[in-house]
């Protein structure tokens, strides 16, 4: 017998249950930054130096003002749980590669201290913090957006002149058919002609846009991966869609355009601000491809992508209340 | 893929180390230490005493309650003690003590006497739920007379991980299974009989198959945990939930899991009372297998025989990684409702977190609750100790089944929660 060698052992006792999944926050968060991976670097492959100094501030404003609050709160390091570093590079697909350092920096900053640390942490904040931080940057320097660079292998538009516009959004071609719309009624160029670009290569607006292609990639693996609720993108994407068909708008040319595949497959779909059933977040989804929508039909702004998502942020708990499950065995009217 | 239920997760197996392995018959230990309450209900009083002599299969406890179930000696030898013990559950009990013979004869017993009435029969052998509820059987055959009982479900679904004892009982006693449920439904004057597999044991179905002629329907159902929780496996079988804060019985059926259903069998056709059982020993240990152990054995013993642990094992539970429950320490004994003892190491149990775990809102235990219960809601009230918060969520429906915990990306010990809240709203009256 081992007795002896029985009584040194200590064995852990804990409640049931005794296993859990391996798919752990800092996995799932893992999985997110691997699914942006492809169209982050083809960015950075093709705009070069200024979106790898964009991306490098996001992200040290970010995590490290996560760091840094931690810190100095003496409370637990919370940066491996990934979420601080999923912001930062999110943020940063949102910015034209050509974003001075110092604001790219300023709006990791304000995304993790404001939007995230001040509501309480992971897990507490009610809007998205990388849409935070592009928000805090549209309204403080909004010429940022003017700043987009060079074209697309398949472009055939001449770029426009277009200056210091209060834009939400960095779509170019965007604030062009804004602008035609206002004044014409009619676009000035041919939609149908973009969609390569806008799949493949297109440089026009922030490092989010270079390849929507690459986006629906990587959300598709996500969905795959079972962390993304395909109702999410599917329900904002086909909302968007039918609402620009209704319109009389080219339906294609609007869910490629501008920041909606960003929008519908990263950051509509990001936990902590989204309802939390499945019913809650169809709902949620079609909130967002409707004022994403309408806002391009009717808002002064050319891209409402930000806010449209923001806006159903904040009704997301009241979606969740809305849809509280019937408990198995309950019928209607008990409880 | 077979019928199911709404929700659940997909748990990993781990039972190819074990499923394949023959039943073996462990070695009868040194001493037997039998506790008086091995089931639901009032424990049992002590009917022997220091020194006497005792048979294998002779009654040494019971007690005059509706809600009982005798205990037996698994042995031929010598009580040398009436004392209190651990069991595997973490409560205390009187506990008899004996130490068996040199020799024993392990194919006799003393039967249990010849009763007309089968449900007496099952009653004084002493059976009980052998999925780890351990309820006492002859209850479960007398339900309440406003129900009238149309399916029998056998739940052959072991969805635990790890825990093959009852997928080896399928294969190797298949007419052990369709003997007692055959019994069940002739008992409860149901007309239907159905054995619930999950497909991941086409060898048990196959097994069963044999042995179910035309009476018996043997249906494979979706693998998917839990499917082998009685509401769940109704709802798999028959379609209809039961309703809250009823008794199962109120959808027209009963569960009974297979093991417990041979058991009844061996009670009625044979006299014999359930004195041993088939034990899953697994995980970290050297000699994984299915082992026949004598009720009353240690689990030290039973683990020893197994070849021992490995020696970076964090956690031994009785039972299954799921629902099972953690030993402090090994020398408890296995009781009629001890289906596996299984041994992980660390970095292979859900990790030790602190309670400030934050909820990222994820979605996933709503999804997973098979109750269709928001465990992350409950969680929180039941953190903030605002019981009303929590009752309001309906925490008592909870099955404990422990899905929630399982699929929680942050480690948050929702169920552990949820339990403190239960416990919380029972202590002060509150009901389903």
């Amino acid at each position: 017998m081992s007795d002896e060698v029985e009584e040194t052992r200590t064995l852990r006792v804990d409640s049931s249950p005794h296993i859990a999944t391996p798919l752990s926050c800092p996995r799932i968060m893992g999985w997110v930054v691997a699914a942006l991976l492809p169209a982050a670097l083809w960015a950075l492959w093709n705009m070069g130096t200024p979106a790898i100094i964009t991306v490098a501030f996001a992200l040290l404003g970010a995590v490290g003002t996560e760091w840094v609050w931690n810190a100095a709160a003496k409370r637990p390091q919370t940066i491996g749980d990934g979420t601080a570093i999923v912001t930062g590079l999110l943020l940063a697909m949102t910015l034209p590669p050509r974003t001075p350092w110092w604001i790219a920096l300023a709006g990791g900053i304000f995304a993790i201290a404001v939007a995230k640390m001040l509501f309480g942490g992971v897990g507490h904040n009610l809007f998205n913090p990388a849409l935070a931080g592009r928000a805090f940057i549209a309204v403080s320097w909004s010429g940022v957006y003017a700043l987009t660079t060079n074209r697309g292998w398949f472009a055939t538009l001449e770029m426009a002149e277009v200056e210091g516009y209060d834009a939400v959004s960095g779509a170019t071609r965007l604030a062009l058919a804004a602008a035609d719309r206002a004044a014409e009624g009619a676009y000035g160029f041919d939609q149908a002609a973009q969609y390569m670009d806008y799949l493949f290569l297109n440089l026009e607006g922030s490092l989010g846009e270079v390849s929507g292609a690459l986006l629906i990639l990587g959300g598709l693996v996500l969905i795959a991966r079972g962390i993304v609720d395909w109702r999410i993108p599917l329900g904002y994407l086909g909302t968007m869609a039918v609402v620009m068909l209704v319109a009389g708008e080219d339906p294609v040319f609007h869910v490629l355009a501008g920041g909606v595949l960003l929008g519908a497959f990263f950051m509509a779909t990001d936990y902590v601000t989204s309802p939390m059933t499945k019913w809650g977040r169809v709902v949620f989804a079609i909130g967002c491809g409707l004022f994403n929508a309408v806002g391009r039909l009717y808002g002064p702004a050319p891209e409402y992508t930000t806010f449209a998502i923001h806006f159903m942020n904040g009704l997301a708990p009241l979606i969740d209340k809305a849809f509280v499950p019937r408990t198995f065995g309950w019928v209607k009217g008990d409880g | 893929m077979g019928p199911s239920f709404k929700g659940g997760v997909a748990t990993p197996h781990h039972k190819k180390a074990t499923e394949h392995l023959a039943i073996e018959r462990a070695p009868v230990p040194e001493r037997l230490v039998i506790p008086m309450s091995q089931h639901l209900g009032a424990p049992c009083e002590p009917l022997v005493a220091k020194g006497d002599r005792v048979e294998r299969g002779q009654l040494v406890g019971d007690v005059e309650a509706f809600i009982s179930a005798p205990v037996h000696s698994a042995v031929a030898g010598t009580v040398v003690e009436i004392t209190d013990t651990l069991t595997p559950a973490g409560s205390r009990s009187r506990a008899v003590v004996i130490e068996p013979n040199e020799s024993q004869e392990l194919e006799r017993f003393v039967a249990v006497p010849e009763e007309e009435d089968r449900v007496a029969r099952v009653r004084a052998a002493g059976v009980v739920g052998m999925g780890g509820a351990m309820f006492p059987s002859s209850v479960k055959l007398k339900p309440p007379r406003e129900f009238t009982l149309e399916t029998v479900i056998v739940n052959g679904c072991e969805c635990e991980p790890f825990l093959t004892c009852d997928h080896r009982t399928m294969v190797e006693l298949p007419e052990r299974v369709t003997a007692g449920a055959r019994l069940v439904a002739d008992i409860t004057g149901a007309s239907r009989v159905v054995i619930g597999v999950e497909d991941n044991k086409p060898d048990a179905v196959e097994a069963l198959r044999t042995q179910a002629g035309s009476d018996i329907e043997v249906m494979a159902l979706k693998t998917k945990y839990p499917q082998g929780a009685e509401k769940q496996l109704i709802m798999a079988v028959a379609g209809k939930e039961v309703p809250k804060g009823q008794l199962p019985a109120a959808t027209g059926a009963l569960v009974h899991n297979v093991g417990t259903v041979a058991a009844i069998a061996d009670a009625v056709e044979r006299g014999r009372p359930l004195i041993e059982r088939v034990v899953t020993v697994t995980g970290a240990v050297r000699r994984p297998g299915n082992y026949l152990a004598v009720v009353g054995t240690s689990i030290a013993d039973l683990v020893e025989h197994a070849g021992g642990l490995h020696d970076d094992v964090e956690v031994v539970f009785a039972g299954g990684p799921m629902t099972g429950f953690a030993l402090a320490s090994l020398d408890v004994p296995v009781v009629k409702g001890t289906s596996g003892v299984v041994a992980l190491r660390a970095g292979e149990t859900r990790p030790e977190v602190g309670e400030d775990q934050p909820c990222i809102r994820c979605g996933r235990c709503p999804e997973a609750c098979p109750i269709f219960l928001q465990p992350f809601a409950i969680a929180s009230h039941a953190d903030a100790d605002d019981w009303d918060g929590a009752h309001h969520y309906h925490a008592l429906d909870c099955i404990e089944c422990g899905a929630c915990s399982f699929v929680c990306p942050t480690r948050r010990p929702l169920l552990q929660l949820i339990r403190v809240a239960k416990h919380a709203l029972l202590d002060r009256g509150e009901r389903p």
